[in-house]
């Protein structure tokens, strides 16, 4: 049953205000709803160095309402792993294990660790909240980066390559559920987190967590722009459970009604694409298109 | 027991507000709200929603934490009755 | 009757994970390690020990698995080789640093390039300075014994422990081996204290981001900076050398047999003339220690078993009448001397001591050590000044 309304959303907040994370960051929105989805007092949580770090507090405090084990950047989903494994051999198989890495702990040097967790079939939540860079050490080019993007590491040239398309290489475990969320859509977020958290076996959600400071775009447009990458098409909500491909929120609305938002308008408001050429945008718009397809395809198949 | 030495011998932090301080500093402009504008009645909830910092009450009339609010500007962008202003 | 098996060390390191009933094994195969892992994971397997086991993709994931295991209150265990165990390096710092009691066995063997699947230490002595307690073992049974002990001190101290063992002379080679009752290591090792984990003790974020200076905590205690943390940990491995003292004691009252504690001695009532080593390499320096004694040189032997935390006392003591001290190693400090002996002779400029050290670096990358060669070298570094600190070189111009 899906969460309707604000009203429907546990009331408590388990990230104490006062926090370090930006002003106006996705991934503290995120991590908001997320948390309220889990049952904290019963989850543990694992963060390579990231903004997550930052999230969570410089010692002796934390903002966070969570048990949470920090891991070296690589070891993510190993730390998650032997969080598990400890969990079973001490019988407290109730807590739920949850890791959160940001795209570079994902989609690079996290994902030796990752592939090997969902191979071997690690009975936790991964979530990686996609900020599209290294945005904790300045904005550095990432394998989720986009194709055009100015990172400090594509400074003058921006970047030449297409994202990578993790989400096939986390299908390609054939895990029992994949799903795709946005802080601008918390509902949906929350729906999933809440799902995910109740499945057995590998999860894995990826959210496209907006950066303020790292895509060059007002804070006060977070939540626009959000929607943005979703309206245009460039992020797809969906979830994907033993291999069937559904559409959710605002994604499924635009599958029934098309889409009106194009990458011409999803660019002009971040200061990343602040180089773009008429054929980066036409060729970033062809990639959008035909991904949308595949996926309008896959949710019409059933 | 095991509290302790655990506590003694590595870092382990524990929950409380205002980990990086008043945070409020930060901000450049404040969210003020018209409760004229925003009764309750029908209420979206949109500003506590999609607050980054869950810095605004569930409870009507609806308050803001100013001490730790950064300023973003979400909730004001937000709102569907403009019933938030960003001042100076 | 004593349960004796005719073993090699790799199988008396699965026995005795399997007596201290670890709960979580991660493990990924390494040659000479491998029958560590394929052991352990049969036993578990056919049920014989309780444990989870993650045939994990790396041996990054491996330690950084078990970091977490124990992080939760369970009892863990990993094995690795050269290169895999440089390949945990960057979690052996982390493990120390998240006082983890866990336990690793280093089958010895040289690290790449060029390849090579033969023993030396320098995979290990490359991890000195991570914050582990590395213990080093002569034999087989001495390998069984130690990871017992090596779990005590470990949750005692709450500092990783590495057990070292050759690859290949130790790893692959069978020996007869006492295997204890599983009553006896019940009554010395009890279950780890479930409390040691993190659950159920509130919500907490371990091992955050710490400031160069101390910060007040919630209850307005101030709370130390990274230096003062990293100091706990530097001084609680100098009080390890206590513990480790200790733990081969008490075992000894148990099992009846004992290590040395922290350095194992052979001749050394009356010895002038010191032969200082690791590992299996100071077992066969007593083959030469009797010969040069033949040869009217008073000669001892003294096998290093903890390396860290550095016995210096110990050895300063047992150094103190030493005229001559030959240290064999199968590492080296490149652009120096081997380690131990860099070490060992801090350790006795402290002590005020002043025999002549003399550095010797031998089978590297698996090349065979004899006793003769090993007779020869010392009695040249005591009757004169020994030319190069590298025993039989070959091939080169």
């Amino acid at each position: 049953m899906a969460t309707r309304a604000a009203r429907d959303l546990p009331t408590e907040e388990f990230i104490l205000p006062g926090s370090r994370s930006c002003a106006a960051c996705g991934l503290m929105l995120t991590y908001r709803h997320a948390l309220k989805a889990l049952d904290p007092g019963k989850t543990l949580v694992a963060v390579p160095a990231s903004c997550m770090t930052v999230l969570h507090g410089v010692y002796p405090i934390t903002p966070v309402k969570v048990t949470c084990i920090n891991t070296p950047f690589a070891a993510t989903a190993a730390s998650a792993s032997g969080l598990v494994a400890g969990l079973k051999a001490i019988k407290r198989e109730d807590y739920t294990v949850v890791a959160f890495a940001g795209d570079g702990g994902t989609y690079d040097i996290g994902i030796q660790a990752l592939s090997g967790a969902l191979e071997r079939g690690t009975n936790f939540m991964y979530v990686c909240y996609d900020n599209e860079g290294y945005m904790n050490t300045g904005t550095q080019r990432s394998s989720a980066s986009p194709a055009a993007a100015v990172t400090s590491t594509t400074p003058i040239l921006a970047k030449a390559q297409h994202k990578k398309d993790m989400i096939r290489i986390v299908e390609a475990h054939r895990i029992p559920y994949i799903a795709t969320a946005s802080p601008s859509f918390p509902l949906d977020l929350f729906d999933k987190v809440k799902t995910a958290k109740d499945i057995r076996g590998s999860r894995y959600l990826e959210v496209l967590a907006p950066c303020p400071p790292g895509w060059g775009f007002p804070n006060k447009d977070l939540i626009k722009m959000g929607k943005l990458t979703v309206e245009c098409g460039i992020h797809v909500l969906y979830e994907i459970r033993e291999g069937r491909l559904r559409l959710t929120s605002r994604s499924l609305v635009l599958a029934e009604k098309g889409r009106k938002k194009t990458i011409a308008d999803y660019v002009k408001g971040q200061t990343r694409f602040k180089k773009i050429s008429k054929d980066q945008i036409d060729a970033l718009q062809q990639w959008t298109d035909q991904r949308w397809e595949e996926f309008l395809q896959r949710h019409n198949r059933g | 027991m095991a509290d302790k030495i655990r506590e003694t011998v590595m870092a382990i932090s524990r929950p409380a507000p205002g980990e990086a301080g008043r945070t409020g500093d930060w901000r450049s402009y404040t969210p003020v709200i018209d409760h004229e504008k925003c009764t309750g009645k029908d209420s979206c909830l949109y500003c506590w929603l999609y607050c980054p910092d869950g810095v605004i009450s569930r409870e009507f009339p609806l308050e803001i934490d100013l001490e730790y609010c950064k300023g973003c500007g979400v909730c004001a962008e937000e709102c569907p009755r403009k019933a938030i202003t960003m001042v100076e | 009757m004593a349960d004796v098996r005719i073993i090699t060390a790799n199988e008396a390191a699965a026995l005795a994970a399997k007596l201290c009933k670890v709960q979580v094994v991660a493990a990924y195969p390494i040659t000479p390690q491998t029958p560590v892992t394929e052991d352990l994971a049969a036993m578990i397997e056919s049920g014989e020990l309780k444990s989870e086991y993650l045939t994990v993709e790396s041996e990054h994931s491996a330690m950084a698995s078990v970091v977490a295991a124990s992080q939760v209150g369970a009892r863990v265990f990993t094995a690795t080789s050269a290169n895999g165990l440089l390949y945990m390096h960057e979690m052996l710092h982390w493990a120390a640093g998240s006082r983890v009691p866990v336990v690793t066995a280093c089958v010895n063997r040289g690290v790449g390039a060029p390849w090579t699947i033969l023993n030396d230490q320098q995979d290990s002595i490359a991890q000195r300075d991570t914050g582990w307690i590395q213990l080093y073992c002569r034999n087989s049974q001495e390998v069984l014994d130690t990871i017992i002990q090596a779990y005590r001190i470990a949750e005692q101290v709450l500092i990783p422990v590495m057990v070292c063992y050759d690859g290949f002379i130790l790893s692959h080679t069978s020996y007869p081996v006492e295997v204890p009752p599983q009553d006896d290591v019940d009554r010395y090792l009890p279950p780890l204290d479930g409390n040691l984990g993190i659950i159920g003790g509130g919500y907490m974020n371990v091992n955050p981001l710490i400031l160069s200076e101390p910060r007040l905590d919630p209850n307005s205690d101030l709370r130390p900076g990274y230096m003062d943390i990293r100091y706990r940990l530097h001084e609680d491995l100098r009080k390890a050398l206590d513990a480790i003292g200790q733990a081969d004691k008490e075992f000894e009252a148990i099992f009846g047999r004992g290590w040395g504690g922290l350095i194992w001695e052979y001749g050394m009532v009356d010895a002038e003339h010191v032969l200082v080593s690791m590992g299996s390499l100071a077992s066969e320096c007593t083959l030469a220690a009797d010969e040069l004694r033949s040869q009217g040189l008073r000669a001892g032997v003294i096998a290093v078993r903890a390396y860290r935390p550095f016995p210096d006392a110990a050895l300063s003591r047992a150094l103190r009448k030493a005229k001559t001290v030959t240290v064999f190693e199968k590492d080296v400090s490149y652009g120096y001397l081997g380690a131990l002996a860099t070490d060992l002779r801090s350790a006795l400029f402290d002590a005020g001591l002043t025999p002549k050290v003399c550095s010797f670096v031998a089978g590297l990358g698996g090349r065979d050590v004899r006793p003769e060669q090993l007779t020869r070298t010392a009695a040249d570094a005591i009757l004169k000044q020994p030319a190069l600190g590298w025993i039989d070189l070959k091939g080169i111009a």
